[in-house]
């Protein structure tokens, strides 16, 4: 069979992981209500007496709403289903182990965008006028992919089967990555050092984006935010495969 | 008959316990292989690496011609698979898990439709198919996981206790199944605890033990090859002593059963003899006698406790 042929076969195979892990995972109330009102609160636990426009609230809000929902399930997907001895029967299946990861990014993508067309709905409701729905949209779909690549790949290790040490785990990495990426504060007006911190980090460049979308203003400028995010997307996607790949088998031990 | 699978040196290690250990075997396309051994012998390892769960350190195995670390995908492909520590998704409907499957299996939805009615109706979940699998009992799931692994219609069937704890109605239906994809040419590779059913399913069986194949033959020539567990039941018509009847040559064991002694003999025929003997030699009559094959459950406990003892 010609690999072309392979691929899509393959892919096809991801879509069923990915309408597997929305039933299970992501189509549950307390998930959607989760997604949508935790980054809100967390959003105006930080901007609540700052007396800032709702043209410089949003693009933080819009980057908190995609990081927490792209990353809120996967991390425990893989914990779950090694627990509940699904993973077993998914490994024996004809499906690679790059397909297996795929399809389940790509429900984290889904849910991502989905949860975060709520916010930016709200926005325009309110009267947020964006400049640049093209370079948001464009933003919105790469920042979405690197985040749920990266919830994946935040599920390599340790290779256990309790969803709450990944849970924990992941949290360590993901609150930090919040602080230090000018969602609370545009870049340019943070310390030299925050600003290094901050360029770590690929939240930073979706929320620069954001900003560039609405304000018009920008510290990056949008090719560089845009390439950056590419970059963090690409090296989570290939490196969350390669990992699972490198562990996986030490699930069935 | 061309061979299904072609297991050669396979080994396994797990840091250093050596789970499988260099064994290498073959079996038939169209037969039913048991795969018989006590607990930790390394059968479920075997079934992992055989079914691409995990890869061996050494070794190779084939499937219909197919290399499972070369080719995992074709090999996969054709299989059908009853993992003994898997599960269907309990937050699916018995249908979903079948559709799902279905599609891993990359079977286009008209036929995976048709199929999964078909099986659901043959195993007696049809008028369950909606309801979530969370709601189960443990021989239906069994019964939904057999489906799952059959809906890609399978040529060999990777089978891993699958009547381990499950009721008799279950675990009868499980086997009545085996029986008919076997007997319209699908190979089965079957690993249980169960000696009865291993002896009245399978058409060769092998014996693991310690990562090692301790005997691999059919049941019957299992049996037969075991000479020091055949024995000769036998009663008189008045009380002996069984430390008499263990003078008797080629007699390794006796053992007293109520008013039956069974004797274990390597010589059936010259023992035989030697109690007809006695009997004329004590002005006894014999009331019963007749001679017994070893049970398979007592030819798997001889070769798994003398590598054990060994």
């Amino acid at each position: 069979m010609p690999s072309t042929t392979i691929f899509w076969e393959q892919l096809k195979r991801s879509f069923a992981i990915t309408k597997k892990d929305i039933r299970i995972y992501y189509s549950k109330g307390p998930v959607v209500v989760f997604g949508l009102i935790f980054p809100l609160f967390l959003f105006l636990a930080f901007t609540i007496g700052r007396n800032l426009s709702a043209e410089e609230l949003f693009p933080g809000l819009i980057g908190m709403a995609v990081f927490f929902t792209a990353t809120s399930v996967g991390p425990a997907i893989l914990p779950w289903e090694t627990r509940s001895k699904t993973l077993e029967r998914l490994a024996c299946s004809p499906v690679s182990i790059w397909a297996i990861f795929f399809g389940d990014i790509l429900a984290s993508f889904i849910f991502g965008i989905l949860i975060s067309l709520v916010p930016l709905g709200i926005a325009l409701i309110i009267g947020v006028e964006i400049m640049d729905l093209l370079t948001l949209s464009l933003g919105m779909i790469l920042a979405t992919l690197c985040f749920a690549s990266l919830s994946v790949l935040l599920s390599v290790y340790p290779p256990t089967d309790i969803p709450a040490t990944v849970m924990m785990l992941s949290s360590l990495i993901k609150f930090p990555l919040v602080f230090i990426s000018g969602v609370f504060a545009p870049i340019e007006q943070l310390p030299e050092w925050a600003r290094i911190a901050a360029s770590l980090s690929p939240l930073t460049y979706f929320t620069d984006l954001a900003r560039y979308a609405i304000n018009g203003i920008s510290y990056y400028s949008v090719s560089v935010d845009l390439v950056v995010l590419a970059t963090f997307m690409s090296v989570f996607l290939v490196s969350s495969v390669k990992l699972h790949e490198k562990f996986l088998p030490q699930r069935f031990s | 008959m061309s061979i299904a699978v072609a297991v050669h040196n396979l080994t396994k290690h797990y840091g250093d316990i050596t789970a499988v250990d260099h064994i290498s075997f073959e079996v038939k396309q169209g037969e039913i292989f048991g795969f018989l051994g006590p607990n930790g012998a390394g059968k479920t390892t075997t079934i992992r690496i055989l079914t691409g769960i995990i890869k061996p350190d050494e070794g190779t195995a084939t499937i219909m011609g197919h290399d499972i670390e070369k080719e995992p995908l074709q090999a996969k492909q054709i299989m059908g698979i009853v993992p003994e520590m898997s599960n269907a998704y309990i937050d699916l409907s018995a249908w979903n898990n079948l559709m799902l499957i279905g599609e891993l299996y990359g079977v286009p939805k008209k036929q995976r439709t048709e199929r999964a009615n078909k099986l659901l109706e043959k195993f007696g979940l049809f008028d369950r198919r909606d309801q979530l699998v969370r709601g189960f009992s443990k021989g239906m799931k069994q019964r939904l996981i057999l489906c799952m692994a059959l809906i890609n219609e399978p040529s060999i069937l990777f089978l891993d206790e699958p009547t381990s704890g499950l009721d008799v109605e279950s675990a009868k239906m499980i086997r009545e199944i085996i029986k008919e994809l076997n007997s319209v040419g699908a190979t089965v590779f079957l690993t249980t605890h169960n000696m009865d059913e291993a002896n009245r399913l399978c058409d060769r069986i092998a014996i693991l033990n310690h990562g090692m194949i301790a005997a691999i033959d059919t049941p019957e020539n299992l049996r037969m090859k075991s000479s020091s567990l055949q024995s000769i039941e036998v009663s008189f018509d008045h009380s002996v002593s069984a430390n008499d009847l263990a003078k008797i040559p080629c007699t390794t064991q006796v053992e007293k059963m109520g008013d039956k002694i069974k004797i274990y003999t390597s010589d059936p025929s010259e023992t035989l003899n030697c109690i007809m003997d006695y009997a004329h030699s004590h002005n006894m009559r014999i009331i019963t006698l007749n001679t017994l094959a070893p049970s398979l459950e007592e030819v798997f406990l001889k070769l798994t406790q003398t590598k054990h003892e060994g």
